[in-house]
């Protein structure tokens, strides 16, 4: 292990001890990016010490010590309160430190439902992912100070809000976890739907994703949801080398050459969401995972299961109802039952508020239209959705499948159009 | 020195393009191109594409300050498509890269010439004040 990927790992260990002994976790970040700093200084040229944990709690705490020791003074300086005052300035105890606690902790902390999402991710990636701010700026595509600002008003606000640096309890736990999975579900979604265009030198936040959510699920192996969102990220993940063309266009799924999936990502994937399922509960992100893996399990695109995709989406409506949710339930229902039961479906949707505008609405309308036949309509929708849509890539795709379908409609001969190849409910 | 180079197109109304796929994805490919290269001579600050018209809004603050927004402009002949922010070492490179953008292709790979502008950016004291 290169000191690079050691520092990363211990980073959140070393912070939670740290924070859990000195009860004030926006100093302990501090102390801990210095003590961080040091150890890219000093252990190229002396090499990796034995416990380098130990060495970082020990150089991060000793931060600590000096800031409350001049904090003490200072106060002294001012106000000449008694001696023993100095008493409080806490002793290092590097034995007691080895509480695998703490990283979970800190993930429960960062992922607090009092903090906005993007507040939550960028301080998940910092505290709990080990990764530099100016890292997390490049990812986000925004300027260093803008995310250092974000990072340090998420702190202020943990401080403000109380939370206590402690595990939460059992029934506090239940029902924060579902704020943990969708901070790291929305982690691995930023990294995968920009793994594409110019953004190549930008950190990989798909695999940060699948590394934290890999180290949370050790840390409950026995939550089946976590189980079923890191089998969701690796079975998505596993296509992301056929995802996307030589000139970075997208590749729909029923297009993509399936030789170029990650086999090993796929069996991991398999394996976690068996052994989930088997364990009763069976929630939204297990349910999506089943879905990703029907898909990964097809060796050509026309082999694929739809009826029993279909079937996972309707267990997927009841569970967790979303107008996202009933428009891939469209794209199914239309796969199994043809293109005017999906189309169907979709004019339940016209009406919903939360869809309202969504390019995701005209796109798959476009797809089913297309699928009838009824290319004109669906040309016009296919161009709506691309004025609609905020990703570059994806606007590219949808005003190509537009102008396919108008060369083909313009030509000669109407049955020259492209036939309908399938529609991608996963992308 | 830093430059905006703003792309004006489209009119209102217009919106997605109507190209034949062809001449959409030689456009789609110049303009791939050209930003690698701004990003590889160093010069590319930053580049953002804009959506299409029928997504703005325009807004001015009410009574207490509220939003109240307005929908698109048909009156508007020339939209805001999309801008680069370039930092160069003189106003001829801004106004080269200006010009290379403005002769992208379109329908039959013509050149479209569209309209760039181009301004300095205010980026603090001048040099010699450092």
């Amino acid at each position: 292990m290169t000191s690079e990927h050691l520092l990363r790992e211990l980073a959140p260990q070393v912070l939670g001890a740290v924070a859990r002994r000195f009860r004030d976790f926006a100093s302990a970040e501090d102390a801990v990016q210095e003590a961080m700093i040091a150890a890219c200084t000093q252990w190229p040229k002396d090499g990796i010490p034995d416990n380098p944990r130990g060495w970082l709690i020990q150089v991060a705490s000793r931060r600590m010590t000096d800031q409350v020791r001049s904090e003490i003074a200072r106060r002294q300086r001012e106000t000449a309160v008694a001696r023993d005052e100095e008493a409080t300035a806490p002793t290092v105890d590097i034995e007691s430190d080895m509480d695998p606690d703490d990283t979970l902790i800190l993930l429960f902390m960062c992922c607090h439902p009092a903090l906005t999402s993007s507040s939550a991710i960028a301080l998940t990636l910092r505290a709990v992912g080990g990764l530099a701010t100016a890292e997390i700026a490049n990812a986000f595509l925004v300027p260093e100070a803008t995310m250092a600002q974000r990072i340090s008003r998420a702190k202020q606000n943990i401080k403000t809000s109380g939370v206590p640096f402690r595990l939460p309890f059992p029934h506090e736990r239940a029902e924060r976890l579902p704020a943990v999975l969708h901070v790291l579900y929305l982690i691995f979604n930023e990294g995968y739907a920009s793994s594409v265009g110019a953004h190549l030198q930008r950190l990989d936040l798909a695999r940060e994703a699948i590394r934290l959510t890999r180290c949370a699920k050790t840390l409950l192996p026995d939550d089946a949801e976590i189980a079923g969102l890191l089998a969701l990220m690796l079975l998505t993940d596993a296509r992301r080398a056929a995802r996307t063309g030589p000139d970075e266009e997208l590749i729909s799924l029923t297009k993509q050459d399936r030789t170029l999936w990650d086999r090993v990502e796929i069996s991991e994937g398999i394996e976690f969401l068996t052994a989930a399922l088997s364990k009763g509960s069976v929630g939204l992100y297990q349910l999506q995972a089943a879905i990703a893996a029907v898909h990964d399990e097809a060796a050509r695109a026309e082999d694929t299961d739809w009826p029993q995709i279909l079937a996972l989406y309707e267990l997927l409506k009841r569970v967790s109802p979303s107008p996202m949710v009933t428009l891939n339930h469209a794209i199914a229902a239309a796969m199994v039952h043809g293109p005017s039961k999906g189309l169907e479906l979709l004019r339940t949707l016209d009406t919903d508020a939360r869809l309202a505008g969504h390019y995701r609405l005209d796109a798959v309308r476009a797809h089913l239209l297309e699928m009838i036949g009824d290319y004109e309509s669906a040309i016009k929708h296919y161009r709506i959705a691309a004025g609609r849509t905020t990703s570059v890539p994806e606007q590219n795709y949808l005003m190509t499948q537009a102008a396919r379908l108008d060369d083909n409609t313009k030509g000669a001969d109407k049955k020259t159009a492209a036939p309908f190849r399938g529609h991608d409910p996963t992308q | 020195m830093k430059y905006i180079l703003m792309m004006n197109t489209m009119r209102a109304g217009q919106g997605v393009p109507k190209w034949p796929t062809k001449d959409l994805q030689a456009h789609i490919a110049f303009m791939k191109d050209l930003n690698k290269d701004l990003r590889e001579s160093g010069e590319l600050v930053a580049a953002e594409g804009l959506s299409f018209p029928n997504e703005a809004k325009l807004v001015r603050a009410g009574k207490d300050c509220a939003p109240i927004t307005d929908g698109v402009f048909p009156e508007s002949k020339e939209f805001l498509a999309g801008f680069w922010i370039v930092d160069v070492e003189s106003p001829g490179r801004a106004y080269e890269i200006a010009a290379k953008a403005s002769a992208a292709p379109g329908p039959g790979g013509a050149p479209l010439n569209m309209p760039i502008e181009v301004r300095p950016v205010m980026s603090g004291p001048p040099p010699e004040m450092l």
